[in-house]
């Protein structure tokens, strides 16, 4: 927020809690670094350090909620800042939902290493997709920090390449199965993988949607791009 | 500055064209244009000395009282300019009705501040004037709290309860437009709620205009606002957007309190 408010303790309480969501992102960030890492290098530990770490996702989630109940029914704040704080609050709940789909690539990780399948799967290809999707979701919450309407623009674009990405994955994955049999469950592991991938690129995308709502108080969920173009000029 | 009018998608009761006000020489109104729609409540909000009660008084020309105060424009109160218009002002307070901060009720019972207004303009025998003083009391959600003690001096009352005897008075004489000018500052958060569910259902019959400190209550019981600063009106519009998105910088500052 640029300007201060007369009361410079609820200054003080916006900033703190939108500190806090950067925070969350900036874990939520890191347990997809690891899940993929556990991915690239088959590696069981790394893949269990993000299930550990998700019981932390869930706990600043909660804290997070009850700092903006908090702020909600002290302040009755209005406008921009009301618009700031239920973003927050959207922001806070797809960043946790991040946090389950890392946890989920990693689970399904021990799951393909559990099945002893071959190092043949194309999970390379997932992890192009997943740095794309774990970018997208850091702009995401760059643009968030920044309000910037036209960062926010470019990752809402951005999506549909990580959807294009997806489908072309699941053609290739169809094939290996009908090649052989015993590909069947790696390869549905695979897929839950990279659906959960996909998902996360989709956390981004409604993150990116929640910086246009504060900053030009339209909401463009659900919205063309053409219509969501003229609503920020 | 200069306010285009800005008009609301509602018939209009009260449209106020050009109006500058002032205070011996003090340019205390500016330019203002504005709609008030009927049958609804708008809220006027604003900084001290914005002019919001000064705009407020001129509805009912209560300015008049006073020596060396002036309007200059149109105020068209169903098409008939009341700044210029011949009728007798006791008339158009009729017409016009108005509830002040402090509760005022007259040193009489409660029966009689209510029939005392009514006597002046209706001739009614015992009956219907029971019938009238009931129908009001009713109407303010009073009824029940001073139906045994309609002979007790109103100044008996809680100031809660005093202040809806003043909402009754006024509407007692049925007019059709209700100003309030800080109906609430003197009370308690309960009687607050009590007088902002009578505002709301007031508006069925009457149009409400209402000047407010309390940003919350102007968003809670109002369907237009007005933002004014200085004198000027800044900003008209539904509160649903005023408060959601305003449209200036202005409101958004004053609404969000970053006002300096």
């Amino acid at each position: 927020m640029p300007e201060k408010h007369l009361s410079s303790q609820f200054d003080h309480e916006l900033t703190a809690v939108s500190t806090r969501v950067m925070e969350l992102g900036g874990l939520v960030e890191s347990q997809i670094r690891q899940a993929i890492y556990a991915l690239s290098q088959f590696s069981v530990e790394v893949s269990n350090e993000v299930t550990v770490n998700e019981a932390r996702v869930n706990a600043m989630e909660i804290d997070i909620d009850r700092d903006l109940s908090n702020i909600i029914s002290r302040r009755q704040p209005t406008a921009r800042d009301l618009r700031l704080l239920i973003a927050i609050s959207k922001t806070t709940a797809n960043l946790e939902r991040v946090g389950d789909e890392a946890e989920k690539i990693a689970r399904m990780v021990r799951s393909i290493i559990n099945s002893g399948a071959p190092r043949s799967l194309p999970s390379l290809e997932l992890r192009v997709a997943a740095d794309m999707a774990s970018r997208l979701l850091n702009n995401a919450l760059d643009a968030f920090a920044r309000l910037d309407v036209n960062a926010a623009v470019s990752i809402l674009k951005e999506d549909d390449l990580i959807d294009k990405e997806f489908d072309g994955f699941v053609r290739k994955l169809i094939t290996y199965m009908m090649e052989d049999p015993r590909m069947i469950s790696p390869s549905l592991d695979l897929l839950f993988l990279a659906k959960a991938i996909e998902r996360i690129g989709d956390h981004a995308k409604n993150i990116a949607e929640f910086v246009i709502y504060v900053v030009k108080g339209e909401d463009v969920r659900h919205t063309s791009m053409e219509k969501i173009e003229s609503v920020i000029k | 500055m200069t306010t285009s009018t800005i008009v609301a998608p509602e018939k209009t009761k009260i449209s106020v064209k050009n109006l500058n006000f002032y205070y011996g020489k003090f340019h205390a109104l500016k330019s203002i244009n504005l709609e008030i729609p009927e049958k609804k409540v708008t809220a006027f909000i604003g900084p001290s000395g914005c002019g919001k009660s000064t705009l407020l008084r001129i509805f009912n020309r209560m300015y008049q009282l006073y020596p060396g105060q002036r309007a200059e424009g149109q105020i068209m109160l169903d098409g008939e300019n009341i700044l210029t218009s011949k009728e007798d002002v006791a008339l158009l307070r009729a017409k016009v009705g108005m509830v002040f901060q402090k509760p005022t009720p007259f040193p009489m019972s409660i029966f009689d501040n209510i029939a005392f207004g009514v006597k002046l303009f209706e001739s009614l025998n015992a009956t219907e004037m029971e019938e009238r003083v009931e129908w009001a009391l009713r109407k303010s959600a009073l009824w029940t709290e001073v139906k045994d003690k309609l002979n007790q001096n109103g100044s008996s009352l809680s100031g809660g309860q005093q202040q809806r005897l003043c909402i009754a008075r006024g509407i007692a004489i049925k007019p059709e437009v209700l100003l309030l000018d800080e109906p609430c500052s003197a009370l308690d958060p309960i009687s607050t709620a009590k007088v902002e569910e009578l505002i709301v259902e007031l508006k069925t019959d009457y149009t409400v205009l209402i000047v407010t400190h309390n940003m919350q209550q102007a968003a809670r019981c109002s369907d237009y606002t007005a933002y004014m600063y200085l004198g000027d009106l800044m900003e008209f519009g539904s509160t649903e957007q005023m408060f959601f998105k305003p449209t200036r910088k202005e409101t958004e500052d004053y609404i969000t309190g970053r006002f300096g």
